[in-house]
């Protein structure tokens, strides 16, 4: 973007363009840049994938079980493999790469929708408890009750009450995702509330706060413009930790009978399933384990990057 | 040559016998130093009479016993009492209405008192108190009166004909329990006796020294044991919790424990455990038999809930018989067993798959895979894809089913590999999986019941206590269905409803004759598979335990308890 | 600052009488059963006649009250009783664990100290790397630490324990022999030897869950400590001349500990809950086993009394870090 700016020396000294300037810094940032690569890579994998590997995940050929990848040949020239089968098949002669592709799907719009759920619903509390004194005995009183709450209970009796209505408007899959996504996002916010709110009652007496105040600046403008950029790391920690979470926890719930139902397959539950033969077969959990890790760290590098860039400090202005 | 053989019969009779004693402790208890073994389900207790689950009563059996016990065979061997009471020695009266048990001789308790026939009228006492909630209840149906004779001699009166008179304080459900110890915890105040029911006095091989519920308890040989050549072992430890995986491992992989109960895991994974060569996989067969439960009635949700899944509404489909049958020969059940149990499942096609005697041999017609024959039999009887969607219609009644069952591994390969077979005749199939604790739970106000039955097919195991298919088999008459007006509770979930089926359990119910129970019960059964595929058994499941190479005497038993010979286990020495 | 902290105790009796209430009605509206545990030999009646017997024939709301008067007024009672030799409680009914059958805050008191040593001790272990790591992570940012420590803690955090766990043991115990994988309850520590044994036994679990911790707690100290190190007053302090050793350490430290203590007591609750699958991993059977086994048996009484007692130290943790805010940083007033 430098050169963009530079060539056109001449023309009057027109403002430049903020968001510009905030994408020329994010590509100073390496590993932010690495990591945005990353995810576009995994999600497209993910999305495209299944249309152009063609493979069911859910057909089973029992005749061909136990595929190990084809890397295998390398090291071990008996090796049972199949370039049919480039990531090997599961135990009952699933397909892996395709299994990763769909279960890909699965966990990164869970993974995305629920922890935007959780920091959407925390960073409102956690803003309007700060912020507004009235507010803040009921709001954290609240959040005491919902931290309390035991989570399994909680979450059966969300399927009682939701589970048919949520599957006849719906339909099966989609029900079931909205009441997996809601379910996860509605418990995990309370972290990111109690935070923020924290930081907010600390800002809200900063100097450049008060001086706002004391302008006539409104409430509204004052949370959008001066507190919220100011709380956006601990946010942008939240919200890469609980993209992390809100995966674990799907295949959690599938393992407690509570999520997808068993024929769909997600990253957190092709790793939980094979945990049990990971020293026969690796690869099964190596996979799975991979995506998850390295979205995470691709999340958390995009954070850290945009942070730097949403700084005017860094930015230089 | 024949002298010859001979003399090498007898020297190898000669090399064999000192490791045939090897085989066997050396006689003195204690000798054998400390015993480790898990149960990956911890047990909470050790009254079997509070809590019915098989962990607590596993436990409690090492400790309390009952007169006599099933042994490995089925058969019954007596443990308190001097031998078997039966028609033929009088113990049982002609009109099989009494049962008279006498004591072993000399028995005490592991305090030193005497064990007399006080504390097993005290027992059933404890055990019929209105107000005690008593698990074991059932083993005491029909019982009128429990008296002592004399000390050592128990008479219990039914008040009909019981065919089988084994019920009461028989079995590792059903011990005796000491009289003085819980003689302030009848009926209500039972919960309030933390101290008995968490170190009970028996006279079993053990003595209970500290016990913490769900975790570990540690015990001592019983120094008043009746045989004083046992126990082999002087401690023992019984850890509890975890899951299959953790304590296949600590026996077979790191050696950490002695024994491992009830690995319910993938034969592979079992395998490739053993392989590493520190204990061995032991499997059995009981009468546990993992089955589909095709629902005759309407679970639709459109439905109000006063007649969905009751009698009111017949299923749209799988009350035809011809689906039934074609859903269960496109089921290949061998490849199942492969898959789940290895040598721990046989493939069967019926729900009493032993004893023998109640087994019904000849019903073995679907144990091959027949795809085709499930496509002529649909076509035949009208079910064909009039609209192109690839799945079968008739009527406007699409061939979709919503199969559900307890979320656990196998069961979920299964629902795969079944959904799978359904596929290639047409059937679309939506699975669905339950936490056991609330599949099993039978909570009226839950949609997920396995009674309730708000699904087209369920699968899950059941079995029946000791060797006699009675009361099982009773569970599948017209009046045995769950239904809103018995809170949803009852055994026969298929709601199946056959008055032939009725009369028949109602003859079985008052035949003596071992022959004529055998052949009735073996003709139910039938009824229930091959004649009306309302159940479809899938695999006769064994056991699988493990113990250490290095731990000698382990017989596994799914009779009884798996810790039903403890007293004779003993370490092989190096 | 004591009037507010007094004010909001008091408060605290109806949010805590309220929070009862909820976790109880949830409880009820959850569709588990005591009797599921149970095996399927176990005809439907005799099940009925059990249930009775643990009470649950009597209505919610007297089920409820009686929750609340063992809770407040009979375990008190006891508990003077064991002290002083008095006997207020005699003849009165403790909370009873439908599992067990035995008095509830007997069992809690039995698991206390395998979590407090496993999953307090890995708590402690956590913070006390976490905090340097967040530290030297911010003032050095993408130096090779930093960028080290933001990687080991990510990949730490996005690893579920489900699978680390099982691999320690894979390698330390079943490959290499090294460890115990199944920790010892009973275990007395009296001795050097002992003691050793109680470490061997409490690395596994204690590494797998300080991972979890370390990360958590280092990314907000790094993102905190980011924040304020650009801030006016660090340029101010250094340019007074300060070293850099009291500007990072006091007055960067200070102002960056809000959202830190905020998670640490966040956590704290939590070690008390118990790691349900790390327990469950490395068999510690503690407090999250306990509470787990209780709610796939719908024991009641059990998991609402360890829940609400979780609500306590919510609550509690919830008071003394929004006092902390105050003394960290003066500006935050409560009238």
């Amino acid at each position: 973007m430098s050169d963009l700016t530079t060539s056109a020396p001449a023309a009057a000294p027109k403002p430049r363009n903020q968001w510009l300037d905030v994408w020329a810094q994010f590509r100073t940032h390496k590993g932010a840049v690495l990591g945005l690569g990353f995810l576009a890579f995994i999600t497209l994998f993910a999305a495209l994938g299944p249309t152009l590997w063609g493979v069911d995940p859910g057909d089973l050929d029992i005749r061909n079980k136990d595929v190990r990848p084809i890397y295998h040949m390398l090291f071990d020239s008996d090796a049972k493999v199949s370039w049919a089968h480039p990531m090997g098949t599961d135990n009952l002669g699933r397909d892996i790469m395709a299994n990763i592709m769909q279960g890909g799907r699965i966990s990164l719009a869970v993974g995305w929708t629920a922890m935007i759920l959780a920091v959407f619903i925390g960073t409102l509390v956690g803003v309007l408890a700060g912020y507004f004194r009235k507010a803040d005995g009921l709001l954290m009183r609240f959040t005491d009750l919902v931290l309390a709450l035991p989570l399994l209970p909680l979450l059966l009796v969300m399927m009682l009450l939701f589970r048919d209505p949520l599957r006849a408007a719906f339909g099966p899959e989609n029900g079931i995702f909205i009441l997996i996504v809601v379910g996860i996002g509605i418990t995990s916010w309370m972290q990111t509330a109690r935070i923020v709110r924290g930081d907010i009652m600390a800002l809200k007496e900063r100097e450049f706060v008060l001086a706002a105040r004391s302008i006539g600046t409104p409430s509204r403008r004052i949370i959008t413009r001066h507190l919220l950029p100011n709380v956006l790391s601990p946010i942008m920690v939240s919200a890469t930790l609980g993209l992390a979470t809100a995966i674990i926890t799907e295949s959690a719930l599938s393992f407690l009978g509570l999520g997808f139902p068993s024929d769909f397959p997600t990253w957190g539950k092709i790793l939980f399933d094979s945990v049990d033969r990971m020293t026969a077969f690796p690869e099964r959990v190596i996979w799975p384990g991979l995506a998850i890790s390295l979205t995470v760290l691709a999340v958390n590098y995009i954070g850290d990057g945009l942070r730097d860039a949403l700084d005017p400090k860094i930015r230089g202005l | 040559m024949k002298l010859k053989t001979a003399l090498m019969g007898a020297a190898a009779a000669v090399a064999f016998t000192p490791l045939a004693f090897a085989q066997e402790h050396d006689g003195v208890r204690g000798s054998s130093g400390h015993l480790n073994i898990i149960y990956w389900q911890a047990p909470s207790i050790l009254n079997p009479f509070l809590s019915g689950g098989t962990k607590d009563v596993e436990a409690s059996s090492i400790i309390l016993e009952p007169l006599a016990r099933y042994d490995n065979t089925g058969a019954l061997v007596p443990y308190l009492a001097e031998d078997i009471p039966t028609v033929a020695n009088g113990g049982v009266s002609e009109d099989l209405t009494t049962i008279t048990w006498t004591l072993k001789e000399g028995l005490l308790w592991s305090d030193g008192t005497p064990v007399t026939a006080a504390d097993a009228v005290f027992t059933a006492e404890y055990c019929m108190h209105p107000e005690g909630g008593c698990a074991q209840l059932s083993k005491y149906n029909g019982v009128e009166n429990v008296e002592a004779v004399d000390d050592r001699t128990i008479r219990i009166t039914f008040a009909t004909p019981q065919p089988n008179p084994y019920g009461p304080m028989v079995g590792g459900q059903s011990p005796i329990l000491q009289a003085a110890q819980f003689a302030d915890c009848l009926g209500a105040r039972a919960p309030e006796c933390t101290d008995a029911n968490f170190g009970p006095i028996g006279t079993g091989p053990f003595v209970v020294t500290d016990f913490r519920t769900n975790d570990v308890i540690q015990l001592e040989a019983n120094p008043n044991y009746r045989d004083a050549s046992k126990p082999a072992f002087a401690t023992v430890t019984f850890k509890g919790g975890g899951d299959a995986t953790a304590a296949g491992r600590a026996v077979l992989e790191t050696g950490e424990f002695d024994y491992a109960w009830n690995l319910q895991l993938a034969p592979d994974v079992i395998q490739s455990m053993a392989a590493a060569g520190m204990g061995t996989p032991v499997s059995a067969f009981g009468t546990l038999v993992e089955r589909i439960e095709m629902n005759l009635t309407n679970p639709s949700p459109d439905l109000p809930p006063e007649t969905r899944s009751t009698a009111a509404e017949p299923h749209p489909f799988l009350s035809d018989e011809n689906v039934r049958r074609a859903l269960s020969m496109a089921i290949d059940r061998e490849l199942l067993v492969e898959v789940g149990y290895g040598q721990a499942g046989r493939a069967t096609c019926n729900l009493v798959p032993g004893p023998e005697i109640y087994a019904s041999l000849d019903n073995t017609g679907c144990l091959v895979q027949d795809i085709d024959g499930a496509n002529a039999l649909l076509n035949e009887a009208g079910w064909i894809d009039s609209n192109g969607n690839g799945i079968r219609d008739k009527d406007g009644v699409e061939l979709n089913i919503l199969f559900q069952t307890s979320t656990n591994a196998v069961r979920q390969d299964f629902q795969a590999l079944i959904k799978d077979m359904w596929d290639q005749i047409g059937v679309e199939t939506e699975l669905r999986n339950i936490d056991s604790s609330v599949f099993f739970g039978g909570d009226p106000g839950s949609p997920d019941t396995f009674e309730k039955f708000y699904a087209d097919v369920e699968m899950y195991a059941n079995n029946f206590d000791g060797t006699d298919p009675q009361a099982y088999l009773a569970g599948y008459t017209c009046e045995k269905a769950p239904r809103p007006e018995t809170q949803w509770q009852g055994e026969n979930i298929n709601r199946f409803c056959d008055p032939a089926y009725d009369a028949l359990v109602a003859e079985l119910q008052q035949t003596a004759d071992i022959d004529e129970r055998g052949r009735i019960a073996r003709q139910l059964n039938d009824m229930l598979t091959k004649d009306s595929m309302v159940i479809v058994p899938l695999v006769d499941r064994g056991r699988v335990s493990a113990h250490a190479n290095s731990l000698g005497g382990v017989v596994l038993n799914t009779w009884d308890s798996e810790l039903w010979n403890v007293a004779d286990w003993f370490r092989i020495a190096e | 600052m004591l009037i507010y902290t007094f004010r909001r105790l008091l408060i605290s009796i109806p949010t805590l009488l309220f929070i009862a209430f909820v976790i109880f009605m949830l409880l009820e509206l959850a569709p588990g059963d005591p009797m599921a545990q149970m095996p399927l030999t176990i005809p439907p009646e005799v099940k009925e006649a059990m249930r009775i017997a643990l009470g649950l024939g009597e209505p919610w709301y007297v089920r409820f009250l009686l929750w609340l008067n063992q809770f407040f007024i009979v375990e008190p009672q006891h508990w003077i009783d064991q002290a002083f030799g008095t006997s207020f409680a005699e003849g009165k009914q403790r909370i009873i664990s439908f599992q067990s059958r035995s008095p509830v805050f007997d069992t809690i008191a039995q698991r206390l100290p395998q979590t407090l040593w496993v999953v307090g001790m890995s708590y402690v272990v956590g913070v006390l790397i976490a905090l340097p790591i967040g530290i030297i992570s911010a003032y050095r940012q993408y130096s090779v630490f930093d960028q080290a420590g933001t990687f080991v803690s990510m990949i730490g955090f996005s690893v579920p324990p489900f699978f680390s766990g099982v691999l320690l043991i894979v390698i330390f115990s079943v490959q290499l022999g090294w460890l115990p994988s199944i920790y010892d309850t009973t275990l007395v520590v009296n001795s050097w030897d002992t003691f050793k044994q109680q470490m061997m036994q409490m690395v596994m679990p204690v590494m797998v869950l300080a991972l979890q911790t370390t990360a958590q707690v280092s990314r907000y100290m790094r993102a905190s400590m980011l924040d304020n190190l650009s801030q006016d007053y660090v340029r101010t302090a250094r340019a007074k001349g300060m070293s850099e050793s009291v500007v990072v350490l006091k007055h960067v430290l200070r102002n960056s500990m809000i959202p830190v203590v905020t998670v640490i007591a966040l956590g704290i609750p939590s070690i008390f809950g118990g790691a349900i699958i790390t327990e469950q991993i490395f068999k510690v059977n503690g407090l999250g086993q306990l509470l787990i086994l209780a709610l796939q048996g719908s024991d009641i009484p059990m998991v609402m009394t360890i829940t609400f007692l979780l609500a306590v130290l919510i609550v509690l943790m919830n008071l003394i870090a929004d006092v902390l805010y105050g003394v960290l940083d003066p500006r935050i007033r409560y009238e």
